[in-house]
Formats: C-alpha cells, sequence, structure tokens
C-alpha cells in the first residue's frame, strides 16, 4: 500500500465516493422523505429545507392513516410482525432441514445424491409465477391458504435450497482429515457433526442464514397471492398506501424505512462474523 | 497391546485396485514401516486400519477380533496425520484432550493425561495455544500427542515428519524411537523417506502399485533388495546400476567391467548370457592398487565428504559413472587416475527386462505374505 502515489488516492477515493452516493441517495431520499408531509415531498422543484415532521411514523404506529377522503385503517404494525415472523421461523426451518442436508450432501455420495441436490436448485430455478398458480390451487384444497404454515411451507422454496448449497460448499472445504482424526479418537459420527462440522461451518452458516432472511423478508409475491390482510407482510403491506385518494408517499417512505431496518441491522450486526468466516480458510495445516 | 492383521485387503477407486489382495500381519508391539512411492497405496491403507475406509474384500483383524465391520470410534486406534488435521477452533489442550473425552475421563484425569503427554512431547509451554498460532512443529507434536494421550494399543502414524523442517525431522527421528517403544504400541509407520524408514521399523514393508513387493527388517532390504527399483530406493548414495552379461569360465561366473573380468560369489548360474544389472553398493567398492587382483581402472572426478563417510564419483574406461564410499578419515586416492575392486559377496544381479532379483540367497520376497 505505500507504493500508492497521492493521486492515486485521490482517485479511488473520488471513485469511492461515487459509487457510495449511487447507491446510498435513494435511501437518503427516502429516509428523508419519512419526515415530511405529502405536500413537501411532491414540491417542484423539490428542497431539502423543510420542516420535519413525526406524523407518518405516528399514522404507522397508531395504525390510523389520515387522508383528504378521511381516516383509514392500516395494519403497518401487524405486517410488520408477520414479517418478522414469517422470515424467522422460515430461516429456522430451513437451517434445521437444510444443515443436516447439506452436510449428508457435502460427505455422503448415495445413490441419486446429486440428482436431489440439483433437484433442490431446481426449485429456484422456476419464476415464482409460474408455480404460484398450481399452488394456490393446492393450498385451498389442503386447507393451507392464508395460514402461517402454508406460508413458512412456501418459503422454504426461497430458504431452504439456499442454505443446502451455500452451506454444502463450507462442509466440503472443510477437510475430510480433520473429522477423521475425531472420529478416531473415539467419538461418534453424530459427535463429529456437532463438535467439528457445525463449529467450522459456523460462518457459512450464519452467511446462508442472514441471506435467506434477506430474501425471505423481501419476497412479494407468494404473500401476495397466499396471503389475505392478517397474514401479509410488510411487503405486500406497502399496498395499502396506494389510496383511493392519492399515494401516501410520506407514508410509504416511513414504512420503507422501518421494513428495512431489522435486516440492515442484522446485516450489519453479522457483516463482522462474515468477514471472520471467509478468512478463516486457514483450517489446513 | 494388540496384533494388527490385513486378510487378503483390496480396495479399488473407479475400478483401479489402490490396494490389491494385500495380506500382512503386524505382532503386538511392532513398529512396521510402509515405504514406498506416493499412490503405492500406504495412507490407504492406513486409513482401511483406522476405519475411516472401507475395504472392497478382505479382513481387518486387531488383536485376532476381526474389525472389518466395526467403525472407526470402537477400534480404540491413535492415527497422526500427514497434515497435522488439528481442530482449528480449539487449543492445544482440546486438541489432545479429545481422545480422553472420547472415553468419558473425569477433568482431572483429562488433565494429568494431557499434560504428561504433552511433557513427553515438549509443548507443554503452547497449551493453549490454537493450532493456527503453533509453528509447523509444534503442530506436528500435537498432532502425536493427540495420537497417544489415548493410550491407543494400535498407533498409525501417517508420514508424520513430512511437514516439518530438515532439522526437527531429524530430531524427531532420533527421538521417535524411543518414544514408540515406551508407549508398548503396535505401530504403523508410514513414509518416504527411507533414512525414517531404517530408523524406526523393526520391520519394513516396501510398498508400490497396492501391493507389498518386500517384507523385511531394515537389514534385509537393505543387503537383500527383493528388484532393482527397492534396491534404488534405499541407501544413500545410491547404488551403482550398471549393464552386464554374465559368462562363464572355469572359476565360476563373472562379469565384464572396463575390460575386467570380475567374478561374483553368489548362485548366479541361472544368469548366465541373459541381459543383467549388476548392482554395486558404493561401500562394496574399494580403491585398490593397480596391481590388485581384478583391479578396474578409473579416473577419480570429484569427492563429495558425507558425514561419516567420503563419496567420490569415479568414472570408468567407458564412461560410466560410479560412486564409491570410504569411512571418512580414510587415505583415498590421488586425483587422476586410480583402480578399484569390486567386493563379490555383495554384488547383487537383477534381471534388466523385469527388474527381478537373480539368485536372491534368502530374499523374504512377499506376496503372501503372514510371516508372523
Amino acid at each position: 500500500m505505500e507504493h500508492t502515489s497521492v493521486l492515486e488516492r485521490v482517485l479511488r477515493g473520488a471513485a469511492l465516493t461515487l459509487v457510495v452516493i449511487f447507491f446510498m441517495f435513494p435511501l437518503f431520499w427516502i429516509f428523508l422523505m419519512s419526515f415530511q408531509t405529502n405536500e413537501t415531498i411532491l414540491r417542484i422543484p423539490p428542497s431539502l429545507v423543510f420542516t420535519p415532521t413525526l406524523e407518518n411514523y405516528q399514522a404507522l404506529i397508531t395504525g390510523k392513516l389520515q387522508t383528504a377522503a378521511g381516516s383509514l385503517d392500516i395494519a403497518f404494525m401487524r405486517n410488520l410482525w408477520n414479517s418478522v415472523f414469517l422470515s424467522v421461523t422460515s430461516v429456522a426451518v430451513s437451517l434445521l432441514l437444510g444443515v443436516p442436508a447439506a452436510y449428508a450432501f457435502a460427505r455422503h455420495k448415495f445413490r441419486g445424491s446429486e440428482d436431489i441436490a440439483f433437484t433442490l436448485l431446481s426449485f429456484r430455478f422456476a419464476p415464482p409465477l409460474l408455480v404460484l398458480l398450481p399452488l394456490t390451487i393446492y393450498f385451498q384444497q389442503l386447507g393451507l391458504a392464508n395460514t402461517y404454515f402454508g406460508l413458512i411451507w412456501v418459503y422454504q422454496l426461497i430458504c431452504l435450497p439456499l442454505i443446502l448449497w451455500i452451506v454444502r460448499g463450507y462442509f466440503e472445504d472443510i477437510p475430510a482429515d480433520i473429522e477423521y482424526a475425531y472420529r478416531i479418537g473415539g467419538h461418534s459420527w453424530f459427535a463429529t457433526f456437532r463438535k467439528i462440522a457445525l463449529p467450522l461451518a459456523g460462518p457459512g452458516i450464519a452467511a446462508a442464514g442472514l441471506l435467506a432472511f434477506i430474501f425471505a423478508w423481501n419476497n412479494f409475491v407468494f404473500a401476495l397471492v397466499l396471503a389475505s390482510a392478517d397474514k401479509q407482510p410488510v411487503t405486500v403491506g406497502a399496498l395499502a398506501f396506494v389510496t383511493a385518494s392519492g399515494i401516501q408517499y410520506g407514508q410509504i417512505a416511513a414504512a420503507i424505512v422501518l421494513s428495512i431496518t431489522p435486516t440492515l441491522a442484522l446485516a450489519l450486526y453479522a457483516q463482522r462474523y462474515l468477514v471472520e468466516g471467509l478468512s478463516l480458510g486457514a483450517v489446513k495445516g | 497391546m494388540a496384533s494388527l492383521e490385513l486378510k487378503h485387503v483390496t480396495k479399488r477407486y473407479k475400478g483401479r485396485a489402490v490396494l490389491d489382495d494385500l495380506t500382512l500381519s503386524v505382532s503386538d508391539g511392532e513398529t512396521i514401516v510402509l515405504f514406498g512411492p506416493s499412490g503405492a497405496g500406504k495412507t490407504v491403507l492406513l486409513r482401511l486400519i483406522a476405519g475411516v475406509v472401507e475395504p472392497d474384500e478382505g479382513n481387518v483383524l486387531i488383536g485376532g477380533e476381526d474389525v472389518t465391520d466395526v467403525d472407526a470410534e470402537e477400534r480404540g486406534i491413535g492415527m497422526a496425520f500427514q497434515n497435522f488435521a488439528l481442530f482449528p477452533h480449539m487449543s492445544a489442550f482440546d486438541n489432545i484432550a479429545t481422545p480422553l473425552q472420547a472415553k468419558r475421563a473425569s477433568p482431572g484425569a483429562i488433565k494429568a493425561g494431557v499434560e504428561s503427554v504433552a511433557k513427553l512431547l515438549k509443548i507443554s509451554h503452547v497449551l493453549t495455544h490454537r493450532p493456527r498460532a503453533l509453528s509447523n512443529g509444534q503442530k506436528q507434536r500435537t498432532a502425536l500427542a493427540r495420537a497417544l494421550a489415548g493410550s491407543p494399543p494400535v498407533l498409525l502414524l501417517d508420514d508424520p515428519l513430512r511437514n516439518v523442517d530438515a532439522k526437527l525431522r531429524f530430531e524427531m527421528r532420533l527421538e521417535l524411537p524411543r518414544l514408540l517403544d515406551d508407549q508398548g504400541a503396535t505401530v504403523v509407520y508410514v513414509t518416504q523417506d527411507y533414512k525414517e524408514a531404517m530408523a524406526l521399523g523393526d520391520r519394513i514393508a516396501v510398498m508400490s502399485q497396492g501391493r507389498i513387493r518386500q517384507l523385511g527388517t531394515p537389514e534385509q532390504i537393505y543387503l537383500d533388495p527383493a528388484d532393482i527399483e527397492i534396491a534404488r530406493l534405499f541407501g544413500d548414495p545410491t547404488i551403482n546400476l550398471l549393464d552386464v552379461k554374465p559368462a562363464k569360465d572355469a572359476r565360476g561366473v563373472y562379469v565384464g567391467l572396463s575390460n575386467v573380468q570380475v567374478h561374483l560369489a553368489g548362485p548366479f548360474e541361472q544368469a548366465i548370457g541373459r541381459d543383467c544389472v549388476i548392482g554395486l553398493r558404493p561401500e562394496a567398492l574399494t580403491f585398490v592398487r593397480a596391481d590388485a587382483p581384478a583391479a578396474i581402472p578409473v579416473t577419480v572426478e570429484a569427492e563429495t565428504p558425507l558425514n561419516e563417510k567420503t563419496v567420490t564419483l569415479v568414472r570408468t574406461v567407458r564412461g560410466r559413472e560410479i560412486l564409491v564410499s570410504r569411512p571418512a578419515g580414510t587415505p583415498g586416492p590421488v586425483a587422476g587416475n586410480a583402480h578399484i575392486a569390486v567386493n563379490p559377496k555383495s554384488a547383487l544381479l537383477f534381471d534388466r527386462a523385469s527388474g527381478a532379483r537373480i539368485g536372491a540367497s534368502k530374499v523374504v520376497a512377499l506376496k503372501s505374505g503372514a510371516a508372523a
């Protein structure tokens, strides 16, 4: 690094700043919008100077939306809770099923193992809309439509392949000799899985879990079709702000800020571990 | 303590036999060295004994009991891996403690066990370190300590000195035999270094292509190699190999070396008239006066002191290079012309086409094995 010239450092800094502005500006603008009324948002030309108001957040939290056409009930907090519940449960179920499966695929080559693993991956190939109609019909016949259970089941289509394939890679990266050494030392295969494979793949499992959480959180179309109002996550719930009297930009912005906060916090918190996980590669020798 | 027996073990990978109908028996407390080039099947054989690889055919017996279908953790084996295979998320102490934990020893017993084996291997001061913070030598000792910690009756060591530097390897080569003797365990030791094999093995099994080519004591392997390849692998400096065609006269079988008839001592009748290779260990050659019987004229090219011996590179009149060794400090030839003589008793004859030894007196060429 000491060989980089001043010019190079300045240019690099400028380039990084550009990239950060490009990606962060929309978020920043939405953050500002969430403290404004519809009038100040829509004035032309737009301005950075305004009197901040908390009424958007107030409306979301109390569930009473004041529009020109009168008061409207919205279930945003309920939606937020649904998002948290659906995402957390789905990822938990996926980890519970996916991690042992990933270990099996990584360590044991059984008949058809590659085919099964590929089939699971192929769930992610099909556009959701393709499977949605048959899924809806099945769910209605099975009585799973508009249930948390049914939604979590469908969310496995999103989370399970992701976790399975990422974690499998991490398990495969653990030298088999390390596990052999533990078993020869007198421990069962299950103890080896718990005490050696799981801790060593831990950062990878965390990364996969986080990714799956984000994917589940951001899901829109499954929840739109398969859930009614009281089970809908924020992604679908945000549609409620398109009201008869116009689009409530202020509330939408506040809703966005509130709904990205959990994932953002999680990502920032887990970042340390992710980086650590990626640099833990020095397992051998 | 336990004996170890392999009966007609075969292991194939993708149709290719890595171990080919191999039979071997190791008696209780014996140290046997598996020696051979990489790809000979040494490591697979070790894993097969450990129970992490299953044989396609054949049986593994430990202490007379068939353990072919017994899981690795039930076999009571200690193993050190070539790449150490330490658990990176545990301290050296916890690494060494794992076999003791498996036996459900009390915390006090674990601590005592780990500390005594750590003291033996001189790593007491690094027990709190993670493997990442250990030097290669310390890693290797930790791996050995872990293998020894459970006092296993059978100890498998997979080229444990491969990844450590030359100085440490030399130290460990001196230290290991005593350490292994103290353990009293049956030891199977894999190496590619013939010096290690000679230093450590009660017996050496020379392997190649999934078979045992020769099984014997270090002396037998060195003095009576079963074929030309084994003769080449053992010995430093390497054996001199010269193409010859033995003939016979009234005094017996002889070979022509630089137009000098050198008579050989040994049952070499079947070699007469065949294309052969004569193997002459550098120490089987001596410098002699020009008028000595069967003295071969040579020119001295270079001289290299090699610890306890001095090695001289000479060239025959036909341009072939030969190494001659003599104890260090003994008078050698002056530069220029000299004469050498062959000790007829230590000459080895091999068939040139097959590489097989001709007229071997007491070679233990083992395919059937079981020389318990």
